[in-house]
């Protein structure tokens, strides 16, 4: 047994890391929730968004959270192309179709990026990614601390957005009921661009914030993306709320057990919720609600 | 105002609208009618713009809207209000009626929300409960009322008596004259004859993808051949 203030903050920890999973589970839920389909190219595209964090800050100096809206823009407008351009027209509304179509990407991407950056682990090398905030006895780490408030910031406007502006109602009208919402007027095509597009610019501000206390190379967004499936089972599939609370839930879970179980073995405490969520409550733990 | 001459359209490779020729003029209602399967809801996708016509043509207050999209139809104030109702179930009754206005008349949104309230109180006082809740009724007036949001200038309103009971069937074919005493035309799709005939000025009858028999509701409903097919006379 490990003394409460080492537990204590491990759940800390948790939280914190919890919060940039949620961030990255958003995106996905978000696209299965409207679009119906599981985007297998989240990962590389997550993997693409730390990239372009590492040039901009290795090459440009620019600063990773100055990065933020930038990136978040242009990872909008690609996510809107790729959706509007490549994934719609190519899988001509077949679920199988747009799996391999999204599958597709994220394979050109990864190879491209294998063949730009070669197979090193790259990270920010800035003093900022190793600083503290002593709280009594608990050592909290900033950029993690700052990526924590950022991703909850996130969320709450893309709940907002959701909740209060006539494309959010778009978005909410188009995921359950796509004729009733083409009879109002409604361009869905744009609507499933946008959505997609929302969902890559998550991506990038989660990309912006995991750097300084992260690595990439051209293989680490599945990592988080498995990670991210979870929070989504989790939460249930298309819920924003339920992404939020299963994204924390899993960042404790996986720092508590690589407490008690030793950091190789921490994400296995993730699977077996996982496979447990599964077997008992398909829908997820906190229902589903768009 | 609304012009369809030799209108086809189906689904693949099947034809399932075979020549229809129709029209409306303003401040009318007119019933569209036919037993189940003939062709009315694709009838009514067609000329909303989300099913594409093969041949023929569709001229809407002069303008074409043969290859219009389902934004085109809505921006000119066609507004079809489906079969079904196709409410948004996970929204409430005040964000349906919002979305109402997404393409047109957004900008009388407020006045218009008050209108479809004084329409239907009912709704009214179930402003914030999810869609989906509601009764099969109340359902049928919040499509109503989304489709009034948009400022129509032509409602197409398909079955709007499907699943009500005997009462609120009475209910919804004063509500469909009174709206369109207000000098609304009102394309009225129906199966139920007997009353759509009572509400409407003129009437299609369609068998097969194609009309076999129209003009004014008073002489379609002595026509024989009529009487012997739909009323069992
Ligand atoms: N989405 C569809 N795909 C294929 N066939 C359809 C579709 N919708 C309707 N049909 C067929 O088209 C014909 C006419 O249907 P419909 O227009 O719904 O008739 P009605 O509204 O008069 O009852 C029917 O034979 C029906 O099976
Ligand atoms: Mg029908």
């Amino acid at each position: 047994m490990y003394s409460l203030d080492i537990t204590l903050e491990a759940v800390l920890n948790g939280l914190l890391t919890g919060a940039v999973y949620a961030l990255i589970a958003l995106g996905l839920t978000l696209v299965y929730g409207v679009l119906h389909i599981i985007n297998f190219a989240h990962g590389a595209l997550l993997t693409t968004a730390m990239f372009a964090v590492w040039v901009a800050y290795t090459f440009l100096g620019i600063d990773n959270y100055v990065l933020i809206p930038f990136l978040a823009v242009i990872f909008y407008a690609l996510g809107y192309a790729l959706q509007r351009f490549v994934i719609g027209p190519a899988s001509h509304g077949d679920d199988g179709n747009i799996l391999l179509v999204t599958l597709g990407i994220s394979i050109v991407l990864e190879n491209a990026l294998l063949a730009i950056f070669r197979s090193d682990t790259r990270s920010l090398t800035s003093d900022f990614s190793f600083e503290v905030l002593e709280v009594g006895p608990l050592l909290i780490s900033k950029p993690r601390l700052i990526g924590f408030a950022a991703a909850l910031v996130v969320t709450l406007l893309l709940w907002l957005v959701l909740a209060r502006t006539d494309t959010g109602k778009a978005i909410r009208a188009v995921a359950k009921e796509k004729l009733g919402a083409s009879l109002v007027g409604i361009d869905v095509r744009h609507i499933y661009a946008v959505t997609f597009g929302i969902g890559c610019a998550t991506l990038a501000v989660a990309a912006c914030l995991l750097m300084p206390t992260f690595y990439v190379n051209p293989r680490v967004g599945g990592a988080f993306v498995l990670v991210a499936f979870t929070v989504v089972v989790l939460g249930g599939m298309g819920s924003i709320p339920g992404a939020l609370a299963g994204g924390l839930f899993i960042g404790v879970v996986e720092s508590l057990s690589g407490l008690y179980l030793g950091e190789s073995l921490g994400q296995i405490g993730i699977f077996l919720i996982f496979i447990l969520v599964l077997l008992f409550r398909p829908t997820g733990l906190f229902g589903a609600r768009a | 105002m609304l012009e369809i001459k030799g209108l086809r359209a189906g689904y693949g490779g099947v034809e399932v609208l075979r020549g229809i020729d129709l029209s409306i003029k303003s401040g009318e209602i007119v019933a569209v009618l036919g037993s189940n399967g003939v062709g009315k809801t694709t009838l009514n996708k067609v000329l909303s713009g989300v099913l594409p016509a093969s041949a023929g043509e569709i001229v809407f207050e002069g303008r074409s809207l043969t290859r219009a999209s389902a934004v085109d139809a809505v921006e000119a104030g066609l507004i079809h209000v489906p079969e079904g109702r196709k409410i948004f179930p996970n929204m409430s009754v005040r964000e349906n009626l919002e979305l109402g206005s997404y393409r047109r008349a957004s900008k009388n949104r407020a006045s218009n929300l008050e209108r479809v309230f004084n329409i239907f109180p009912r709704l009214r006082e179930r402003t914030d409960q999810a869609a989906g809740t509601l009764s099969g009724g109340e359902q049928q007036m919040l499509a109503i009322g989304r489709g009034m949001m948009a400022e129509p200038r032509l409602l197409i309103l398909d079955e709007p008596s499907l699943g009500l009971s005997p009462l609120l069937v009475e209910e919804m074919f004063t509500l469909i004259q009174s709206l369109n005493a207000e000098g609304l035309p009102i394309m009225l799709v129906e199966q139920n004859v007997v009353q759509s005939l009572e509400t409407a000025s003129r009437a299609y009858i369609v068998e097969n993808g194609a009309v076999t028999l129209s003009g004014p509701a008073e002489t379609i409903r002595n026509d024989p051949e009529l009487k012997r097919a739909y009323l069992g006379l």
